[in-house]
């Protein structure tokens, strides 16, 4: 048993070796097999990365309710974010959430692979600062300033706001908001809007009870059912009657998860989803 | 202690936990706003706080509670067990089940009525089922442990189909079938289970005197007149109604129909006819009070029911199985 037990301890040390000298030889060069685990690492990387770079997205970036690049996703190889399964593509970088399964990331780390984790945007500019993070670890700065000049582009286009601001409430799903410090919150100030959450005082992603959100009397709501999901309990408070009532005969705002799950230049869509909105009833109120 | 009394007493609790209910929520609206809101329109938003969003959620906790006092009562008598429960002994998992296949497939937002009905349809199986088993005069011991396979079985297909769902927030609504919650129904939920909820209390109101005849044992209540045929089939669908529509808007509150009727023996004694009105009114404090609890506890954190219900039902359970030790081992 135990030569056995020496031998496999001897492969298994001598495979890390490899591969740690493998990741080490290349750390100055571009990675040729990138390996995405998150779904918006997914969306970057595919922006950011030159062609066949990057061979593996997550399952979700295929979902077109929440990727924005679903048909470009078909392309790559799917993972699930399972370390055995991202250890037989042997990648030499891989891109992952900081909320990716920590025991999926650990292991991968231990067996020697090089693991970069982005963390979730909060504001539109940390937009900027991941994609020119994605940009330099593929090696592609080139890619990733023209993408940030063309968002910037873009964000400048939006019109300025308002001078008096429609207030704004974020209601998704199990009645959940946006407060401070999010990248739901930086849209919405930005296309315009005063965001409930934040006057609340909320901070981060939260449940906001529906009453509080019905006393606050918003001028928009913002939120609603994503089309061609199947049922859950989880949406019921958008068919709430008190919920209808609040809305004074005007509708949800919708504005696709796809937008705002994951930064992205594509995030723009958003903010001009929101911009008009606002317009909209900016001109229904003084007519 | 007077029955006369006891029922104005537990009606006065009633009505107090169900104003406080009212009054407690996270929009801290004060007593005089509150009123308003209830009564004129002056306030819109207050309006419509207190008529769409706390004037069901107390209406449904009164009728959801009543119905697991009432029909905790009548099983206890009708299976002559003292440790039947509706939640314990299956039939809330499975009403469950009924209206989680009704939702999650989609049924019930094409015919809403499928919602109560599939839940109904669950909870008549497994009623039957346990009749089947203490129909043919099994102990307390059988009856409980068919109890615990239904809630574990049903549980598991509960678990299986919302994990099956591709919807992300199906799986992690496990925990309110398992534990119930009463946050942010609304009018709709009291209409579409109102009805069941009242056919359901009717049924079981008038089984007082067979459940009294039924003490002395099947032959003695035979010979006393009591048609045996009748009393289970108003037993089993009664309890199945008010169970089945109450699980299917409110998801599994455990303990409730097992504390009460035990509580109020002491003050009606033994007889059924006379616990069962009295059951009902103190199942609907409870309920009232847990639904308050909740709310002031951790506000904001959408605490489910079944988890403050559990907390005092289960030690008490441990407390029953304890006192009923030798003459259910």
């Amino acid at each position: 048993m135990r030569p056995y037990a020496a031998a496999v301890a001897g492969i298994a040390s001598l495979l890390a070796v490899g591969l740690l000298t493998m990741a080490a030889a290349r750390a100055n060069e571009p990675p040729r097999r990138v390996v995405s685990m998150n779904l918006c690492t997914d969306q970057l990387a595919m922006l950011v990365a030159a062609k066949e770079q990057l061979y593996s997205v997550s399952y979700l970036s295929r979902d077109p309710e929440s990727s924005v690049l679903a048909d470009d996703a078909k392309k790559f190889v799917t993972n699930h974010g399972l370390a055995e399964e991202i250890f037989t593509m042997s990648p030499d970088l891989i891109v992952a959430g900081t909320f990716t399964s920590r025991a999926s990331i650990a292991l991968l780390k231990r067996l020697g692979f090089r693991v970069e984790q982005f963390a979730p945007p909060n504001s539109l500019s940390d937009i900027r600062t991941n994609m020119r993070r994605m940009g330099e670890l593929l090696g592609r700065e080139k890619r990733a300033d023209e993408l940030i000049a063309e968002f910037d582009r873009a964000l400048a286009a939006v019109p300025a706001t308002l001078k008096k601001r429609p207030l704004a409430a974020l209601h998704y799903a199990n009645s959940y908001t946006s407060g401070g410090g999010t990248l739901a919150a930086d849209v919405v100030e930005r296309a315009g809007l005063e965001n409930l959450g934040t006057r609340l005082g909320l901070q981060g992603t939260t449940r906001l009870p529906l009453e509080l959100l019905v006393m606050e009397a918003p001028d928009l709501i913002i939120g609603g059912i994503r089309p061609s999901s199947s049922p859950a309990l989880a949406y019921d408070t958008f068919t709430h009657p008190a919920l209808r009532d609040a809305l004074r005969g005007r509708g949800l705002t919708s504005v696709p998860d796809r937008y705002l799950v994951c930064g992205g230049p594509f995030t723009i869509e958003a903010v001009r989803l929101l911009e008009t909105a606002s317009q909209k009833l900016s001109r229904q109120k003084q007519p | 202690m007077n029955d006369r009394l006891l029922i104005a007493l537990l009606s006065l609790i009633a009505a107090l936990l169900f104003i406080a209910s009212l009054l407690v929520g996270p929009a801290n609206l004060d007593i005089s706003t509150a009123l308003a809101g209830l009564f004129s329109k002056t306030n819109p938003a207050a309006t419509l706080v207190m008529c769409e969003i706390r004037l069901p959620r107390a209406i449904l906790g009164f009728m959801i509670g009543a119905t697991l006092g009432l029909s905790g009562a009548v099983m206890q008598g009708y299976l002559r067990n003292p440790l039947a429960d509706p939640a314990i002994l299956g039939v809330s998992g499975a009403a469950s089940l009924g209206a989680v296949l009704a939702i999650y497939t989609g049924l019930s937002a094409a015919f809403p009525l499928a919602l109560p009905l599939l839940a109904i349809a669950g909870a008549v199986i497994a009623v039957l089922l346990l009749q089947m088993l203490a129909g043919t005069n099994a102990g307390t011991l059988t009856l409980i442990l068919a109890g615990i396979a239904i809630t574990s079985l049903t549980g598991a297909f509960t678990s299986l189909a919302l994990n099956l769902s591709p919807n992300p927030f199906a799986a992690t609504e496990i925990v309110f079938w398992m534990m119930g919650s009463l946050t942010d129904r609304s009018m709709q939920h009291v209409w579409l289970s109102a009805p069941f909820i009242l056919i359901g209390w009717a049924m079981l109101s008038v089984l007082g005197r067979a459940l009294n005849a039924l003490t002395l044992g099947p032959q003695v209540a035979s010979s006393l007149g009591i048609r045996l045929d009748r009393t289970q089939m108003l037993a089993v669908l009664g309890t199945a109604a008010s169970v089945g529509a109450a699980t299917a808007i409110a998801g599994t509150i455990g303990f409730v129909g097992l504390i009460v009727p035990h509580l109020l023996r002491p003050f009606v004694g033994s007889e059924p006819s006379r616990l069962l009105p009295a059951s009902a009114l103190a199942g609907a404090a409870i309920v009232l009070a847990a639904d308050v609890a909740v709310r002031i506890i951790a506000p904001g954190r959408d605490l489910k029911l079944g988890v403050l219900t559990a907390i005092v039902g289960a030690p008490f359970f441990l407390w029953l199985v304890i006192k009923h030790r030798r003459d259910v081992l």
